[in-house]
């Protein structure tokens, strides 16, 4: 997990600096101090388990084992992404490590995951579906479709909440009535449970039970994972809309730094071994920016394909 | 051949497919009684709830949870209910289903089949008569068809539910109880081939579901005038039979198009604009419009009326091409 967060940290800072410097177009929403939840949501899952993301996506891919190559390259808009330069930052996808894609409009995960659990079900496998989504999003109404419907069927789905109390520049307490969001499962008859989203450990732990749930064909959870976004809602966001404190307050809370602190008090990590660990994620990411760098941008008329299986037009 | 209404040659294909691949299965409101329309009745007594799901009123939840099962491996049909209703489910189908092969780089495909009981009559009002095909064929990344007759309905419907693609397929509830001949022999009509309905020589009235068998009607009507009509169903929008149609109109030159949803930015102006690129040279007349007028359709019976176009418009529509 300490690797993951690292590697999902490397990878946001670099793609920051290579937006600052017009390598990378469109809009980017970085997790920068939320990788906690990438990681402790991913840990207990298989390659093969899904998983369901929100445009602030790009932990939630690493942590779930996409290629990191494939990730820089479609954040570049290369032929070489994993979408081909089709989706970008917002919709990527790396369906090889069943990540099923960011997705652009919020929510939308939560009623596609029933669907997932229930193929899950009929195909008689012990996949997991899971949903990150945030807390603006769970003021939409398929979340609450969503939840309904999985708990109906019982199906073997996680959803995670990752509340970073900012639903863009809209104040959680001005968007989102009753408090809690882990409370809202107590109306559908599932369990809910409100985790410190900057510590890996806890976030691993309350996932760990919720997908032996799922898995044991118990049900669907609710896990609010609570946690801070250090940097803006997108790049560039000048965020006018809340105090430096805020940021400063995280950050001495970074979730990385802690579980560093954790594993060196329990004797698991020392400085080399973090060293070591630093240099690889730091090569890994070197590699990946050389390889987007490198690639070829899209020919033009590629934009015509894709749309279809049987119809290689756009008609 | 045997002879079946549209309603029951729908529930036949459901049946075949259900049968012949384990991953198909119903969702959608009401559908083990199979209410309102029939369609989906005593598919649960053969297949059971969990492959014939009554689901909860949440159109959202039952066409995302569709995508989220259709691509990871099992093959959904969901049932709008009526097609008015996907406003409810729109990101569902204009975000999620016709973007995520796309926009995933060809990742995954989303064999979806998405039923859209639509149309006219019976004073229903409002919110649930609209002919809404025409905001589809807009979206890129869905296949759209609609059947006239009950053959091709359970042919576009076995070739929807095969499909890799998301495929929504339009049927005229003013249609369910129309009979006609379906092959005993399991057939299946492919998308983008459209078919002469009559054969004629002096105009091509191009229509869709009902409109069919009002053109038909008409061309009943004008055949003891001397004018000779033939009657071509795209049967799919997207794909489209470019060639098929512009072969009639090359032969006709002369184009009626007859839609029952609304006139503006509709189907038929697609259309329309599809001809005169191929056939602008073979035209010997401006194309003629029959089409709904630029309203939400009105509960009171004559209010009802005067928003459907029916035989009448397309008689007079093929007399101002022909005169």
């Amino acid at each position: 997990m300490y690797a993951t967060m690292l590697r999902i940290r490397r990878a946001e800072e670099r793609a920051r600096e290579l937006y600052a410097a017009g390598r990378i177009p469109g809009f980017i929403h970085l997790s920068i101090g939320q990788e906690a939840v990438a990681a402790g949501v991913c840990a207990p899952l298989q390659r093969d388990d899904y998983l369901l993301s929100t445009h602030r996506g790009h932990g939630h891919l690493i942590a779930k084992g996409g290629s990191l190559r494939g990730f820089m390259a479609e954040l570049y808009g290369k032929a070489t992404g994993c979408c081909k330069g089709k989706g970008g930052s917002m919709h990527i996808a790396d369906a090889s490590v069943g990540y099923l894609g960011a997705n652009g409009v919020l929510t939308s995960g939560c009623v596609l995951a029933p669907g997932v659990g229930q193929s899950i079900q009929m195909r008689g496998t012990d996949q997991v579906a899971v949903t990150i989504f945030g807390d603006g999003a769970a003021n939409r109404g398929p979340f609450h479709e969503g939840v309904n419907l999985a708990a109906l069927w019982k199906v073997p789905v996680v959803f995670v909440c990752e509340n970073n109390f900012w639903a863009s520049t809209t104040a959680h307490d001005l968007s989102t009535a009753g408090g809690s969001i882990a409370a809202r499962a107590a109306g559908y008859g599932i369990p809910g449970a409100t985790v410190d989203g900057n510590d890996a450990l806890a976030v691993y732990l309350a996932m760990e039970s919720a997908v032996a749930r799922a898995r044991a064909g118990e049900g669907p959870s609710l896990i609010e994972a609570r946690t801070v976004r250090f940097m803006g809602h997108f790049e560039g966001d000048p965020q006018g809309y809340r105090s430096r404190g805020e940021v400063e307050g995280g950050r001495q809370r970074d979730p990385i730094a802690r579980l560093r602190a954790h594993l060196e008090e329990a004797k698991l990590l020392d400085a080399a071994h973090a060293a070591r660990v630093a240099a690889a994620v730091e090569a890994e990411v070197q590699d990946a920016v050389d390889f987007a760098e490198s690639s070829p941008l899209p020919a033009p008329e590629d934009a015509l394909q894709d749309l279809f299986v049987h119809y290689p037009w756009s008609d | 051949m045997p002879v079946l209404d549209f309603g029951d040659a729908l529930n036949l294909a459901l049946r075949e497919e259900m049968r012949r691949d384990p991953r198909v299965y119903c969702i959608g409101e009401d559908i083990v009684l199979g209410v309102p329309f029939g369609v989906t009745k005593g598919l649960a007594e053969e297949f059971g709830p969990a492959r014939v799901r009554n689901a909860p009123i949440s159109e959202a939840a039952i066409v995302g949870s569709a995508m989220g099962a259709a691509i990871t491996g099992l093959v959904p049909v969901v049932d709008m209910h009526f097609a008015d209703f996907v406003t409810c489910a729109m990101d569902e189908v204009a975000n999620q289903i016709a973007k995520s092969r796309y926009m995933f780089g060809g990742q995954i495909s989303c064999p979806l089949t998405l039923r859209m009981p639509y149309g006219i009559g019976k004073s229903a009002g409002g919110h649930h008569s609209n002919s809404v095909e025409a905001w589809f064929v807009n979206i890129p990344g869905l296949k759209v068809c609609i059947p006239s007759t009950p053959a091709d309905a359970r042919g576009l419907l076995k070739t929807a539910i095969r499909d890799p693609d998301p495929v929504l397929i339009f049927e005229h509830r003013g249609l369910y109880r129309v009979t006609g001949e379906v092959p005993e022999a399991e057939t299946l009509v492919p998308l983008g081939l459209a078919d002469v309905k009559r054969r004629g020589i002096d105009v091509t009235v191009i229509a869709t579901a009902r409109m069919v068998g009002e053109s038909l009607a008409a061309a009943d009507r004008l055949a003891g005038e001397g004018i000779s009509v033939e009657v071509v169903d795209p049967r799919s929008l997207v794909p489209l039979d470019r060639e098929g149609l512009a072969a009639s109109v090359r032969k006709t030159h002369r184009v009626v198009i007859a839609e029952e949803g609304p006139m503006r930015g509709s189907v038929g102006a697609w259309l329309a604009w599809v001809i005169m690129e191929a056939c602008f040279d073979d035209l010997d007349a401006p194309i003629a419009r029959v089409a709904g007028p630029n309203i939400p359709i009105p509960f009171s019976p004559p209010l009802e009326a005067f928003a459907t176009p029916g035989a009448a418009d397309v008689v007079d529509a093929i007399r101002r091409v022909v005169k």
